[in-house]
């Protein structure tokens, strides 16, 4: 007969108590915490582990991309048609603009040419899958199929065919995390298509729509609910106008210092299968130097003038 | 003597073989698998945190074999998982196990939707640690619907009970 499940009475050893193991690995859990926040001691670590969890993610999506596959192998071949004419008349709708790119693309070389700026950069982009999104409900985060082999670097930007969807934050080997537009504090510098008003989009967290902070409540014609939203390019991590957003409302408080404007992110930031993952832009400019203490006697005293 | 339902928990005066250490490892596999189910919407509000759930499972069933040191260590693996702070929910989990180390006796004196309710506690206030280190470090307060699923979790409670119970039972024929 097997043995029973039973515990054995206290008085035989049974290693430290439970109460003495948990301040163990409480102190412990602290430490990394502290640890992981305050210097990001852990990122090997998290390397590490991401890679061996790896094979375990992919088998989960397993099942879900084979019903997708069978699902569009018996899709009838009406849909199949309907979808075909579909894509031929977008295609003959964007004609016409696509015809005029390269005579614009070449005025345009030109006349940066003439104003002495530098050629941008042509970008390369890389396809990525969306593996999964994270489970965490305080952060809005991604996580797509290309790593560190395919050459995704930290910092480059993710769209999708609407607009932006976020930016790459963390590598691993063969998968890398992207944080949405829309995870709290995330900036993205933009400016209003219509008006070319600059300011800069704050995501607000999970659920809530980004806003732009630190706008004047004088700009009256400037914003208006409505407009849209594109990169300004200045951050040197989005390329320049790239959709980002659409206003959704815009109150000005004569009591408050700037305007309260909340805005929706247009790509599907929330939905997407696919991305792609834009290559960063041209080397930046290297950033002026710090000015010295000789350069600046007063600092910090009066107001600053902007 | 009374019938051994398949379909309900055991009794506790029903004697149980001993749980196999591969059978716990392939249920925690498992939750830590569902967790990183990619779903959205409705489905992502409701889902539990099914590695908790079994967690707490086996704290409570099998107390010598799985305790604060193996839950700390996959809570930690659920940190890379969701790509967390290292610690969050190792910290967590292993405040669950000890939990589930200290009430286990009781909670399995009641009939299982009694134990749920008693999960459900368990449960929401591993979250809500997950929580406090959360907004300690910077993070916006989410909303009530954030207690679902916990509470989900616990609904579940008789459902996982009855399962992972099943390999346990005595075989009765083979056995008298």
């Amino acid at each position: 007969m097997r043995h029973i499940s039973i515990e054995p009475p206290p008085f035989f050893h049974r290693g430290p108590s439970p109460l003495t193991r948990l301040a163990f690995f409480g102190l412990l859990s602290l430490a990394l915490l502290f640890a992981d926040t305050r210097y990001r001691y852990l990122e090997n670590v998290r390397q590490v582990v991401a890679v061996a969890l790896y094979p375990l993610q992919r088998a989960v999506q397993f099942p879900g991309e084979a019903l997708g596959y069978l699902g569009t192998y018996f899709a009838s071949q009406q849909t199949l048609a309907s979808d075909n004419a579909a894509v031929r008349q977008q295609l003959l709708a964007q004609a016409p603009a696509v015809q005029g790119f390269p005579l614009l693309e070449q005025e345009n070389a030109r006349l940066r040419a003439l104003l002495g700026m530098a050629a941008r950069f042509p970008e390369t982009a890389t396809a990525a899958e969306v593996l999964y999104s994270g489970r965490d409900p305080f952060s809005q985060k991604l996580f797509v199929d290309k790593g560190d082999v395919a050459g995704v670097q930290i910092g480059q930007a993710v769209i999708d065919e609407i607009g932006v969807v976020g930016q790459v934050t963390r590598v691993f080997p063969y998968m890398s995390e992207v944080t949405l537009v829309t995870d709290k504090d995330h900036a993205v510098p933009v400016k209003v298509e219509r008006s070319g008003l600059r300011s800069v989009m704050y995501g607000a967290g999970t659920g809530r729509l980004p806003e732009l902070r630190f706008l004047s409540p004088n700009t009256n014609a400037e914003i208006q609910p409505g407009d849209r939203l594109v990169t300004s390019g200045i951050d040197g991590t989005y390329p320049a106008g790239l959709a980002v957003a659409q206003v959704t409302s815009v109150e000005r408080e004569t009591g408050q210092v700037f305007a309260r404007v909340t805005c929706k992110p247009l790509a599907g930031v929330e939905r997407d299968g696919q991305v792609l993952i834009l290559s960063r832009a041209a080397v930046s400019l290297p950033r002026p130097d710090e000015p010295t203490e000789a350069d600046a006697p007063r600092k910090g005293r009066g107001r600053r003038r902007g | 003597m009374a019938q051994l339902s398949p379909f309900a928990a055991a009794r506790p005066d029903e004697i149980l073989l001993p749980a196999k250490p591969w059978f716990v490892l392939f249920t925690l596999v498992c939750g830590l698998v569902a967790n990183t189910l990619p779903v959205s919407g409705v489905a992502l509000l409701l889902k539990p945190d099914f590695l908790a759930l079994m967690l707490l499972y086996w704290c409570i069933q099998e107390p010598r074999l799985i305790g604060v040191g193996i839950a700390w260590c996959v809570g930690l693996l659920m940190d890379v998982t969701d790509a967390t702070v290292f610690g969050q929910h190792a910290l967590a989990y292993a405040v669950l196990a000890y939990a589930a180390e200290y009430f286990r006796r009781r909670v399995l004196r009641f009939p299982l939707w009694q134990q749920a309710a008693q999960v459900a506690v368990l449960l929401l206030a591993c979250s809500a640690l997950v929580l406090v280190i959360r907004v300690v470090g910077g993070a916006p307060t989410p909303r009530w619907t954030y207690a679902v699923g916990p509470l989900v979790g616990a609904v579940l409670w008789p459902l996982i009970t009855v399962v992972l119970q099943g390999p346990q039972r005595p075989r009765r024929p083979a056995e008298r």
